[in-house]
């Protein structure tokens, strides 16, 4: 596998292939290996277009752990806002020596773009492309899942996931219904008609509009951020409104099935779409995530750079043999 | 293909290898077995429970060394296997490495490497089932089950009733 742009590149098989190298890699850390020599003199590109402070150290210290080289590319006070293209960007990238590119962008399909173009030869990987995919955070969501209620085979048969709140322009819901619904979760959105897709019937999955339904059956609840830019566009009347239906709240709390967990992709609007209670009870997973995201982003790193692709692979007999 | 050891000598070199241990070292007391997976980490637990009948109880675990070979690039990225440390950890241990072949000595010395980022043992030595010579580097097995001279075409299958169907050692590829 070269690139990895969406949760669709992956069969369950693969995936969980990726989770069980990050399992790895969270105990080799922790037997004291903080830094491996795997990806030295490999060459990784931050390349961010949107901010996003979480995710670019996320990847950055899973590149470092793994003793790549790191640059830190921004779209402010960069070339790119001086009108330079995502064409000649890339070049630039592709002329420095880049072998992997993890690439941000405001534009759904700008990862798809950059990997097709020919522009460069390097590995990409989306971390979050419009409203389309982010599939390392729909990873490292399903490592925290898994971690949390013993899968250690990453089988997420039987387990209910709710995702609830802006479903319609949440790359994080869209990549995580791919990848939990291959792992065997059964998953349910809540969310208001509005902030759903219109296609959202083929997905395969229970729609909700009241959270308080189903509230009681759930394993886990995954909280998506309000993005306050898209009050303006008034798809719900206003966020007391939004937090009193699809807020979780002191009194949705404690109507949660014991044992089930929370999780929020971050950064979280304390009182909107959780309450400051849900936030720090030992229900919530949300700093598990942030940690679980470096190794699940190690991982990805490691399948994308870490040996030969398919297309320049070096067969010589003495190769396939431990020595 | 031919059969080279069967599971009775196999047993028979494992139980001298671990007196060998126990000669060498002048008892058990700082040891410490790490075996490389997959077939490594088995033949190393095998030798902690024969040098638990001669002895005592020795810590052992396993040490996956994937991340740190020296052809990654060569080939396509394979998965991970377990590493544990025994909960000692190796800071002044004297370490047993064990491993079932030694050919290149490529496997061994990225174990070098794995055990300098964990710690400074006070020792490390070398155990392996089967020395089929061709090394490309300065390494040394300390103790080996059979030495058997192998052209570079053949190859070394090691299977361990662990996971294979039985204990035996074969050869492939002879002309």
């Amino acid at each position: 596998m070269r690139h990895l742009l969406s949760i669709n590149d992956l069969t369950p098989e693969s995936a969980r292939e990726f989770l069980t190298t990050a399992a790895e890699l969270e105990r080799v850390s922790e037997g004291q290996m903080k830094k491996l020599p795997t990806l030295r003199g490999r060459t990784v590109v931050n390349l961010f277009f949107e901010d996003s402070t979480r995710t670019r150290i996320s990847f950055e210290s899973a590149a470092k752990r793994l003793s790549a080289d790191v640059i830190n590319f921004s779209a402010k006070g960069s070339s790119v806002s001086k009108g330079e293209s995502l064409k000649d960007t890339a070049q630039t990238l592709q002329a420095m020596g880049a072998d992997g590119v993890i690439i941000r962008h405001s534009a759904s399909g700008a990862a798809q773009k950059l990997a097709d173009s020919g522009w460069i030869s390097a590995s990409v990987i989306n971390a979050g492309d419009g409203t389309h995919e982010h599939p390392t955070q729909a990873l490292l969501d399903a490592f925290t899942i898994a971690q949390e209620f013993d899968r250690d085979s990453f089988d997420l048969s039987g387990l209910t996931i709710a995702i609830v709140g802006d479903i319609l322009h949440s790359r994080v819901a869209r990549s995580n219904v791919l990848l939990l619904k291959k792992l065997g979760a059964s998953i349910i959105l809540v969310a208001p008609p509005t902030l759903l897709p219109v296609a959202v019937d083929g997905w395969g999955v229970r729609v909700e509009f009241d959270l308080d339904e189903v509230i009681e059956i759930c394993d886990v609840v995954m909280t998506l951020r309000i993005q306050h830019e898209r009050m303006a566009d008034s798809y719900f009347p206003s966020l007391a409104e939004y937090s009193r239906g699809y807020g979780l709240d002191d009194a949705r709390l404690a109507r949660m099935k014991a044992g089930a967990a929370i999780l929020h992709p971050g950064p979280m609007n304390r009182g909107v779409e959780i309450s400051s209670s849900a936030a720090d009870s030992p229900r919530s997973l949300v700093l598990q995530q942030v940690r679980n995201g470096v190794f699940v982003r190690m991982a990805v790193l490691y399948h994308l750079l870490g040996g030969a692709h398919e297309t320049h692979q070096i067969s010589h007999s003495r190769i396939g043999e431990k020595s | 293909m031919a059969s080279i050891l069967d599971a009775g000598d196999i047993g028979r070199a494992l139980k001298r290898i671990s007196h060998e241990i126990v000669e060498r070292n002048h008892g058990i007391g700082n040891l410490t077995l790490l075996g490389i997976p997959t077939r490594g980490a088995y033949l190393s637990a095998r030798l902690a429970s024969l040098l638990a009948e001669i002895e005592g109880d020795v810590p052992h675990g396993a040490l996956d060394i994937t991340l740190h070979r020296d052809d990654l690039r060569l080939r396509p990225p394979r998965p991970l296997l377990p590493t544990s440390i025994p909960s000692g950890g190796i800071e002044g241990r004297d370490v047993v490495l064990v491993d079932d072949v030694l050919f290149s000595g490529r496997t061994i010395r990225a174990a070098l490497d794995a055990l300098g980022e964990i710690g400074r043992p006070r020792t490390v030595q070398l155990a392996v089932l089967i020395d089929r010579g061709h090394r490309e580097l300065p390494i040394r097995a300390d103790y080996v089950g059979k030495n058997i001279p192998t052209a570079a075409h053949e190859s070394i299958r090691v299977k361990l009733s662990e996971i294979d169907d039985a204990d035996e050692v074969i050869i492939e590829g002879q002309k």
